[in-house]
């Protein structure tokens, strides 16, 4: 029965791979979407399921289309084919008798603000401070006030153990130190979605561990929801439930981390693994 | 040789009238120019193929036609009917300036815009900012400091282009020390006119030079300087 927060009737006739209760609304769902860029063909009618409070981890070789898949879901790039739901309400597109429409870009901005994105390169404004960075989306987006940004500012700065370093400017930062206020920055539009890329892969060795200490403990200490591609093993095995490997654009193995590390069962899955480790 | 000086002594009140037009102009031009430049460069950069289009048609066309005969087409051209359009010389010779100028300028603000790395765009999207947020509050400041450079070297050109003014009536300084070599000698007015030019073109690159080294400054860029003020006045 289609209702407002189900406008295609089709809630829990998911396809992916995940048990859901009676009534449970995913967090995510994909369904057979379809990527291309040009005639290259990146996701190839993907399905698949992310539960609410789900730590998801992406994991397969480069340009097996990991990355373009929190691309969608933070509608960085609009998918070719398919529909994406995110809380049971469609992201970017939705069918209509029959036919796949755009939805209007207001609608894509409400939807937005509930999914928030860590980048590889960081991305933080050069022309704020830290503290600017932090509290720039609560005000203008979010509408909070500006003191109770600040305050909410400060306790995230401690959080990501960087409480003397709101005045500075992210230039004068390590890699390390930029990718946890970017962590902060994320965590301030208080997200019920957050997707990392590859948030180690542009840092030095020595700090890698700081940054998914502080990701340890948020996983620990919240209930959002986590889609993360990355190639530290030990870190997907850590914070992760559950774990998806891909290769060219379709899901190869799924599973627990457990059974995908210590026992996987694809020739794939083995390689790739074998390859990074 | 020291008649010349004297000659230039009787004409200093002359010049510095000449001189005052001619700062006018390239600070009224510029100011007019920077104002059609980020209009003109922000529009040819939007989704709308009309608005886009419009943006292009009027940039290539700007600098695609000679400065002189566009003063020529506002003075002469528009006060005829059907136009009856009636501007000063002044007036002609400021939307002029500023017109061909921000032509130039709008494809430098453009390119500065293209050239904020893509990560800066997608990190606004993953904040969920609007389109505006985006371009006032990260993406323009950003490519501020990319566009001063070109911008300072159109400013250059406009103070020089000035002098095309006076076909069109306006007693510029230029006008000024060509009156004055039928007093003192060709080479003598000339050269005094190219020093006045060049000292005015040092000083204005010089502030624009302030300018760039304040905007990288508030990247994180470059020697942070201490006795620009900024906005609020207080010393960065």
């Amino acid at each position: 029965m289609p209702t407002e927060s189900d406008p295609l009737g089709e809630l829990g006739l998911h396809t992916g791979a995940v048990e859901l209760a009676d009534g449970e609304i995913p967090a995510i769902r994909f369904e057979n979407v379809v990527k291309q860029y040009g005639s290259n063909t990146v996701l190839d009618g993907l399905n698949f399921t992310v539960r609410k409070g789900d730590r998801v981890t992406l994991i397969g070789p480069s340009g097996s289309g990991k990355t373009t898949i929190l691309r969608l879901v933070m509608t960085l790039e609009d998918s070719t084919d398919g529909y994406i739901f995110i809380d049971g309400q469609p992201l970017t597109h939705i069918e209509k008798d029959g036919r796949r429409i755009v939805l209007k870009d207001k609608y894509r901005f409400e939807m937005r603000k509930r999914i928030g994105m860590v980048f590889q390169q960081f991305n933080l404004f050069p022309n704020m401070t830290v503290l600017e960075n932090i509290i720039e989306a609560p005000v203008h987006v979010l509408g909070h006030s500006k003191a109770d940004a600040i305050t909410r500012a400060h306790e995230l700065l401690e959080q990501v153990g960087l409480p003397d370093k709101a005045k500075a400017h992210p230039t004068s930062l390590s890699g390390g130190q930029q990718q946890r206020v970017a962590i902060a920055r994320c965590l301030a539009m208080d997200p019920e979605i957050m997707l990392l890329d590859e948030v180690t892969s542009a840092l030095d060795p020595e700090v890698v561990g700081e940054v998914l200490g502080i990701l340890r403990n948020i996983a620990a200490t919240t209930d959002v929801t986590m889609l993360i591609v990355t190639h530290e093993m030990q870190f997907a095995r850590d914070v992760s439930n559950r774990v998806l490997m891909f290769d060219a654009g379709r899901i190869v193995e799924e599973g627990s981390p457990a059974e995908i590390f210590d026992n996987p069962q694809e020739e794939r899955t083995q390689a790739f693994l074998s390859a990074v480790s | 040789m020291s008649d010349y000086f004297e000659t230039l002594g009787r004409y200093l009140p002359r010049i510095l009238d000449g001189l005052l037009i001619t700062v006018e102009l390239t600070i009224g031009g510029a100011l007019l120019a920077v104002v059609i430049a980020i209009g003109l460069g922000l529009l040819a950069r939007v989704e709308n193929f009309l608005l886009r289009g419009f943006a292009r048609v009027v940039i290539e066309f700007f600098r695609g036609t000679s400065l002189v005969v566009q003063l020529f087409f506002l003075f002469f051209v528009l006060p005829l009917p059907p136009f009856n359009v009636n501007l000063s010389p002044i007036v002609v010779g400021l939307i002029g300036l500023g017109l061909n100028y921000g032509a130039y300028g709008a494809e430098v603000v453009r390119g500065s815009i293209n050239s904020v790395p893509k990560g800066q765009w997608e990190a606004t999207t993953a904040l969920s900012m609007s389109n505006v947020q985006r371009m006032v509050r990260v993406i323009f400041p950003q490519a501020w400091a990319l566009m001063i450079p070109s911008l300072n070297n159109l400013l250059i050109q406009l103070l020089k282009g000035t002098a095309v003014v006076y076909t069109i009536t306006i007693v510029d300084m230029t006008a000024i020390f060509n009156d004055m070599r039928r007093d003192t000698s060709v080479f003598f007015s000339y050269t005094i006119a190219l020093l006045v030019y060049f000292v005015i073109a040092y000083v204005l690159s010089t502030l624009m030079g302030l300018l760039e080294r304040r905007a990288t400054a508030k990247l994180g860029r470059g020697i942070k300087l201490h006795v620009i003020p900024d906005a609020k006045g207080v010393a960065t």
